[in-house]
């Protein structure tokens, strides 16, 4: 195939414009030592119809979520995607716009882009709210950086509920800083307040917490807000955008710099991306936010209009003092959330919040009643929790699987202590049906 | 029922915004009532941790939420609607074919956590896409995770200060020409090195004698930009490259301008250690009104054991494998394994290309910036001198009317040309990059309308300040949109005596 339309004779003339015999002459700056002398090894060019059968045979040697029972989380959740989601970001203005600089040619975006940053507020209970970041985890690392920008503290106290991944990526951002991550263990499932304050010192950047953490437990962030604030820091926490629906929001909570993985707003599961990175602050960070903001002006009629604004915090004015690298961020899927967010409306999402609690606890409660199954924690959970037992954990999913069931996520590989439990994930989307055939699997396993 | 004669949109009207069409018990979405017993908050949540209403979101039925959307997408250029030379960003066409490939369900529908087993096509393609694109870039191996360039270009610095490391030195300096994105000095400052501008010279290229000068044994790498942002291959590559390994650091490569050289010439070939390209760039990706992108990195052989796990292996027996087991990586950069749905549309781009196919793009597209700039000469000033890479510099010199390079841009917006970028890699300049994609009639038209407004400047100058008139707004006041930043709706008064729930603690620390 090719997608340019210059034909030979387009090519000719052109030629003939600039002046020159043939293309070669204009790669004569390129020294033929740096040409590369033969074709590129790739394989042949394909047709159209070629490629969509090749593609076709590649996406059908998957066995995913549609053909299988999905009760898998962990950080991406298969949650119900409203078709308007997909009908309305695909419009190919959307897809097809760059970043929306030149504001009179790009008011749509911009627009939908103010109206992403008020539900994220509206969402999270928080002030401000930027235009996205890349997804969860590195949100969380950019949380961090801009609470060290903030107070210039070097010892960022993470809780053993933050995903393991992000913890990973936390230390993987910290290792090139002069600063060092503490983590808090968490054996109750739990953040312990108490062992949050002895931690907590004036060299505290800050404190990163999740909840529902990791193990699905729901986390006080109002105490662990108060014990890190007599510390002097700002509370990092990670949150389900989902469980807004039903848990006190973060900025009730005294949560100062709120960050999440805005997968489950209206964002396929797409095998770990494109997903979405939120970011919502205190007004007190506002100017210290990485990646884009939209504000609301008027243009020279009167008429309210958007742009790009508080730019000198960014790369291409402030160069290496810019709050953050962040450049391209998620823009198409800042639009799906907020289309899903204003889709589901307030009724909505703390419908969808209630469905998943309710069918979590009842997969909680028939699992648990299994023989050699158990809840691995008592605390308070919302759409996901641990299930510890004694038969052998990947023989157990293996044995689901079998039966077409993708019943947890087997949590050794993060967790030496919990090499004996998988994490299960309820959304709004299983049946009564499919949370039975759950249980008999893991019953026969 | 209202009576808010705005509710029926108009054609030039602006949208009222979500929270204004607000319409309590409306809902675009309908979900089966519970089939299990439904579970009391209170019941099995501390009340203390539970609101008492739910977040005020909007409450909009479907019909309306569908005009909103369609109102705004129908209030912004875009390349499947408009002519988009905007430079250093590659806005070339978004084949269609992409898309259809990206939303199969085999691939939309695949949990990250899911076993390789079970997404084995997905593995074999994601690891064939790393193939080609080290093949590409000459070098010996490739991360697919990096979400964006400038998260490419900290993956890459990170890549290399481990190289540093395992050799025993931490290097504390990066050097990048002057005329380098912003993104490059903001990448060496998340990876807490500083960033050493190096000048350029007067034809562009980068200032050999201020490079010798600068680089040192405390330099860990120098960012290039090859052809660089002013549009200019440099020819200097050789030298440029042998000063900074004889310092002992490395060379990284912004593959930003890759759209310029694909099968002409391999980055790994004229000297570079490490680089990233912009697949949303080079590899026709859409941009989504600012993403999603990504970043691949490409690196020398010696550098393969620091990339970020997870990596795509294929094992002895033909399979696909995610490898976590990797002692001396960077770790992980981001959530999972990357920007699947961007990337399987790359995969698409490549393989209906094909080698030949990759190497015509990037002739036509030189060609392309070529031949504009030729019929746009006599009427614009060139900073630099030809032939170009890809994209080219134009300085309007219509000062002695008043007319600056933003006048410029806005009067293209009349036209239904975006314009292009501006004021950047040099002062009052436009970067103009044309790609491969159109057609020699919009070249020709972008051409003659660039002439027309040089001449409007001089005739009818108001027609250039006054613009844009035919967009749906004319121009901004930014000043002001900084100065007292409004970023968010509020209800003129509480919608929901509630709606702000509990007040919040008292707060103590010192942001
Ligand atoms: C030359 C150059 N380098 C780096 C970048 C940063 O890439 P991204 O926006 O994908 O982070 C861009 C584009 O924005 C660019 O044009």
């Amino acid at each position: 195939m090719q997608y340019t339309q210059l034909t030979d004779n387009d090519v000719r003339q052109m030629l003939d414009r600039i002046g020159i015999e043939s293309i070669d002459a204009l790669f004569q700056n390129v020294p033929k030592r740096a040409r590369l002398d033969r074709p590129l090894c790739l394989p042949a060019a394909m047709t159209e119809p070629e490629l969509i059968a090749h593609l076709g045979a590649l996406a059908g040697a998957n066995h995913g979520c549609d053909e299988l029972t999905c009760f898998l989380g962990g950080g991406a959740y298969d949650h119900f995607i409203p078709t308007v989601v997909d009908a309305l970001a695909g419009q190919s203005e959307f897809v097809t716009a760059y970043t929306p600089y030149q504001a009179e040619a790009s008011q749509g975006a911009l627009q939908a882009f103010f109206e992403y940053q008020t539900l994220i507020c509206q969402l999270t209970g928080m002030d401000v709210s930027n235009a996205s970041l890349y997804d969860g985890a590195t949100a969380t690392a950019e949380a961090a950086l801009m609470a060290r920008g903030a107070n210039g503290r070097r010892r960022l106290i993470v809780s053993g509920g933050v995903h393991p991944d992000t913890r990973r990526v936390l230390e993987t951002y910290l290792r090139e800083l002069p600063m060092e991550l503490e983590i808090i263990e968490t054996p109750t499932g739990l953040t312990d307040p108490g062992v949050l304050r002895k931690a907590c010192s004036d060299e505290t950047t800050a404190v990163v917490v999740q909840s529902p953490n990791f193990f699905g437990c729901v986390e006080s962030l109002e105490r662990l807000a108060a014990v890190t604030h007599d510390a002097g820091a700002p509370l990092i926490a990670s949150v389900d955008p989902i469980a807004c629906g039903l848990l006190k929001l973060p900025g009730a909570c005294g949560v100062d710099i709120a960050v999440g993985e805005g997968q489950p707003l209206g964002i396929p599961l797409g095998w770990g991306g494109p997903y979405l990175g939120f970011m919502a602050v205190r007004e007190a960070f506002m100017r210290k936010l990485p990646g884009r903001l939209v504000g609301a002006t008027r243009d020279t009629n009167g008429r309210r209009s958007f742009c790009l604004t508080l730019q000198t915090r960014e790369q291409h004015i402030r160069r290496e003092r810019a709050t953050s690298n962040v450049c391209t961020n998620q823009g198409l899927l800042a639009l799906r959330a907020t289309i899903y967010l204003s889709a589901v409306g307030r009724t909505g999402i703390a419908n969808v919040a209630s469905l998943c609690l309710s069918k979590a606890h009842y997969a909680a409660e028939r699992i648990a009643a299994l023989d050699r199954f158990e809840l691995a924690f008592a605390a308070p959970f919302f759409k996901e929790f641990v299930v510890r037992t004694r038969k052998d954990v990947g023989k157990v999913l293996q044995h689901a699987r079998q039966h077409g069931i993708l019943a947890g996520v087997a949590l050794g590989r993060w967790h030496e202590a919990l090499r004996d439990c998988f994490l299960v994930a309820v959304t709004e989307k299983r049946t009564r049906a499919q949370i039975d055939a759950l249980v008999a699997a893991l019953k026969e396993a | 029922m209202t009576s808010n004669p705005d509710r029926i949109p108009r054609p030039d009207a602006p949208p009222p915004l979500l929270f204004e069409q607000s319409h309590p018990g409306a809902c675009a979405v309908s979900l089966p009532a519970a089939d299990v017993p439904t579970v009391k908050p209170a019941s099995v949540i501390p009340a203390d941790l539970l609101a008492a209403v739910p977040p005020p979101l909007p409450e909009i039925g479907e019909l309306d939420l569908v005009r909103h959307f369609t109102r705004l997408a129908h209030r912004l250029f875009s390349v499947d609607a408009n002519f988009y030379p905007l430079g250093s960003c590659t806005m070339k066409y978004n084949p269609k074919i992409n898309e259809r490939a990206a939303a199969m369900p085999g691939f939309t529908n695949l949990h990250p956590l899911q076993a390789d087993e079970d997404v084995q096509g997905m593995l074999g393609l994601l690891h064939t896409l790393q193939t080609a694109l080290a093949e590409i870039a000459g070098l010996a191996d490739v991360t697919l995770q990096p979400a964006a360039g400038a998260h490419g270009e900290m993956t890459g610095l990170m890549l290399i200060n481990a190289w540093h490391r395992s050799r025993g030195e931490t290097r504390t300096k990066v050097l990048a020409p002057d005329t380098a994105h912003g993104t490059n000095p903001a990448s060496c400052t998340v990876c807490g090195r500083h960033a050493i501008p190096i000048k350029s010279l007067p034809n562009g290229r980068v200032d050999l004698d201020d490079l010798r000068k600068r680089v040192d044994e405390q330099t860990a790498a120098m960012m290039i930009t090859n052809p660089n942002t002013a549009g200019l291959f440099d020819s200097h590559i050789a030298d440029i490259a042998e000063i900074v390994h004889g310092a002992g650091a490395l060379l990284y490569l912004d593959g930003a301008n890759m759209n310029a050289i694909l099968g002409v010439a391999r980055p790994g070939d004229f000297g570079v250690d490490v680089m990233h390209y912009n697949v949303h760039k080079t590899f026709s990706t859409p941009h989504g009104c600012g993403g999603p992108g990504a970043g691949p990195v490409a690196v020398r052989a010696g550098l393969e054991r620091f990339l970020p796990t997870p990596h795509i292996v294929r094992r002895d027996d033909g399979t696909y494998a995610l490898d976590h087991d990797r002692p001396d990586s960077i770790g992980k950069v981001r959530s999972f394994y990357g920007q699947t749905g961007v990337l399987i549309r790359a995969y698409a781009y490549i393989a209906a290309l094909g080698p030949e196919g990759l190497r015509d793009v990037s002739e036509k597209a030189v060609l392309a910036a070529n031949y504009v700039a030729a019929r746009l000469k006599g009427h614009f000033a060139f900073p630099f001198e030809g032939p170009y890479a890809h994209e080219f510099l134009i300085v309007p010199q219509l000062t002695q009317h008043g007319v600056t390079e933003l006048d410029v841009a806005k009067r293209l917006i009349d036209f239904g040309i975006h314009p292009p970028t501006m004021s950047w890699p040099v002062a009052h300049c436009l970067m103009i990059e044309p790609t491969e994609t159109e057609s020699l009639a919009t070249l020709d038209a972008f051409a003659n309308t660039l002439i027309h407004i040089a001449n409007e400047a001089a005739t009818q100058p108001d027609r250039l300040h006054s613009a844009p008139q035919h967009a749906p707004v004319t121009r901004l006041d930014e000043v002001g949109a900084a100065r007292k930043p409004e970023l968010r709706w509020r209800a003129a008064e509480p919608q929901d005596k509630s709606a702000g729930q509990q007040e919040p603690p008292p707060r103590i620390h010192k942001a």
